[in-house]
């Protein structure tokens, strides 16, 4: 295994590491670098490294400008101010020309921690996923970005990662291959399917743990990419297991839960329900003490699995 | 959790005779204090506009601390919202709440949020934490004043660095477009931002020729200086017919030798040892060290 380590600590480190072999590579920050990671590039290319100040309307329609000019480009800054502050020109300038624009978000969800609700985002998954052209990604541990800002840079036009502000234990092997936009089966299970994603995933398998010690097999998904779904992956498990607990560091609505609750109600329903903030803004604390007082924990997860096999009946 | 005594200090009574500079060191202290209790927070851009605070909310700003919804009171908004520890400090010793309360910064259902929250505490005029919006609602703030005909005056801080987002011109253009004479802008002029100085990150320079253009009247002020602030007010207070910014030549850190001119010091917080340091730095002169630091009960 791989080392804990938050995912933007790996989305800074590869960035790093990858200056050389793209060099149509350009980074760009708004006063955030230390935060973001971004200083990472900086240090090795720093005539790519484009720091727009304290301006981030401005930096993502400026990383329009240098994609329309044949720049791969990733703007990073808190993802309150990218998909919140910005998304406007996200799908106006952005993902309505298609552009090259990498928007690799950080200190996303509660787990920001003390600086609280002014910089939790909690609805960009459900803001970025709602704008068309625009792929979503939620990698689960360092590994796992590292391809995905690999697989952001290889795929052509706009791309949204979500990345966190705290270490995550690691979920994968270095070098692990993964087969961009599919959800990966973590553990196989038969009475309910936990789809994760982000930070959520680790809990979602030690629920899953809790669960097989009664006797209740639950089936594990990392849904890493959220936009486009792998339906067919969400679709195979409702039919399979017959119920779903969506598990997000976001808002339950509109997020995960959103766009896997759409998928089955139109195919194939089966009792979906969310682990996620319940509608409602953050607070300041420390991040473990935010995701107990949130209900963004392993007992809740298993609580809420129990509850979809027992309304499995009813459907 | 941290327990810190903070001390009961508080100066209550109607502005205009109290003794500015001991208040403001006394609010130092209560930054450090807070940061430090919190293991998190913003020390460099609390120190850098101490003065400006202590001169509005122990001088100029007609307030009522046991009545803080009274109509007619002055209203601040703190724009740099991430400036939140002296916030909470100036409303505390002024009597707006229990300075007991200021070592829960920070902390799991504390009113102190990490960034100003409206209604979370009395004496908070605005929610602010995301940079360039605070202007913003100043701007709203002195058009209600107008539309109700009341002489109250509208009193907001924008960072230096702040002022590279568009939206703070936008505001900036309509207080002078509606004539907002009861609207002061100051600007804590520090020189430093995140990542680094403004003026290589993304300068906004020259600050005062911009306000100008945009149609304010731009006084020029010492931030650590009370009566530069005292000068440059009461020519705010008698300009009629459009806004003015006081721009306030300030030192990110102020007062604290180690945070001086730090960019570093910008978000993080001071271990125990460098606390102590501060505190030292910040003693009350004649006293051999600051008894605060030697009150803290564990942690
Ligand atoms: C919209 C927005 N973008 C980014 C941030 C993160 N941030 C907090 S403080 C800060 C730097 C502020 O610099 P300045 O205005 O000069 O403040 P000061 O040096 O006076 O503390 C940044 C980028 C934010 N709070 N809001």
């Amino acid at each position: 295994m791989a080392e804990a380590i938050a995912t933007r600590a790996a989305y800074g480190r590869c960035l790093a590491c990858i200056a050389d072999k793209y060099p149509q590579l350009v980074v760009m920050d708004a006063d955030l670098s230390k935060s973001t990671m971004t200083a990472d590039f900086k240090k090795v290319a720093p005539e790519r490294f484009i720091n727009a100040g304290i301006a981030e309307n401005n930096m993502v329609c400026m990383a329009g400008g240098l994609a329309a000019s044949g720049k791969i480009v990733f703007v990073s800054t808190f993802a309150m101010f990218a998909a919140g502050r910005s998304y406007e020109q996200i799908l106006n300038t952005v993902c309505i020309s298609g552009l090259n624009v990498k928007i690799a978000a950080t200190h996303a969800g509660l787990t920001v921690g003390e600086d609280g609700m002014s910089h939790q985002m909690l609805t960009d998954i459900a803001l970025m996923r709602s704008i068309p052209e625009l792929r979503v990604m939620v990698p689960a541990d360092g590994v796992e970005t590292e391809a995905m800002v690999e697989e952001a840079i290889r795929t052509p036009g706009p791309v949204y990662i979500r990345l966190g502000r705290s270490k995550v234990p690691a979920l994968y092997d270095e070098g692990t291959e993964f087969e961009p936009g599919k959800i990966r089966t973590l553990r196989e299970g038969s009475n309910v399917t936990l789809a994760a994603c982000g930070i959520m995933v680790d809990k979602a398998l030690q629920a899953a743990e809790m669960l097989a010690q009664e006797g209740i097999y639950a089936r594990v998904l990392n849904v890493s990419t959220i936009k486009p779904l792998d339906k067919e992956t969400i679709l195979e498990a409702a039919h399979e297991t017959g119920a779903i607990v969506t598990c997000e560091e976001h808002s339950i609505l509109g997020g995960l839960g959103g766009a896997v609750a759409e998928t089955v109600a139109e195919s194939w329903p089966v009792p979906v329900l969310r682990v996620g903030i319940e509608d409602q803004f953050g607070q300041s604390g420390k991040p473990d003490e935010l995701l107990e007082l949130y209900g963004l924990t392993v007992h809740h997860i298993v609580e809420k699995a129990v509850k979809a096999i027992s309304l499995k009946k009813a459907f | 959790m941290s327990q810190l005594e903070m001390g009961a200090q508080q100066w209550t009574g109607p502005a205009g005779n109290f003794p500015l500079t001991d208040i403001a060191r006394q609010l130092r202290r209560d930054v450090i204090n807070m940061v430090w209790a919190a293991s998190s927070g913003h020390p460099g851009g609390s120190l850098s506009c101490t003065d400006i605070l202590t001169y509005l909310f122990y001088q100029e700003m007609k307030l009522r601390p046991q009545e803080p919804a009274w109509p007619d009171r002055d209203r601040f908004v703190l724009s740099k919202g991430h400036a939140a520890p002296i916030l909470y400090a100036s409303l505390a010793r002024r009597g707006y709440f229990d300075p007991a309360e200021l070592s829960t910064l920070r902390q799991l259902d504390s009113r102190l949020q990490g960034h100003p929250h409206y209604g979370a505490l009395p004496g908070i005029e605005m929610s602010t934490g995301s940079l360039g919006q605070g202007g913003s609602t100043a701007v709203g703030m002195a058009l209600a004043g107008k539309l109700d005909k009341k002489d109250y005056r509208i009193f907001n801080l924008w960072g230096d660095g702040e002022l590279e987002e568009g939206l703070v011109w936008e505001s900036v253009m309509a207080a002078a477009h509606y004539k907002l004479d009861n609207l002061t802008g100051f600007v804590d002029w520090n020189g430093l931002q995140i990542d680094g100085p403004i003026t290589q990150v993304m300068n906004p320079e020259p600050i005062d020729a911009k306000f100008r253009a945009f149609g304010w009247h731009v006084e020029l002020a010492d931030g650590h200086d009370f009566e530069s602030l005292a000068k440059a007010v009461a020519i705010a207070k008698a300009t009629k017919g459009q806004p003015t910014l006081i721009l306030c030549k300030t030192v990110k850190g102020k007062g604290v030798s180690f945070m001086e001119n730090q960019a570093g010091w910008h978000g993080s917080a001071p271990n125990d040892a460098q606390r102590l340091q501060a505190l030292a730095d910040l003693a009350d002169p004649g006293t051999p060290g600051d008894p605060a630091a030697q009150k803290e009960v564990n942690r």
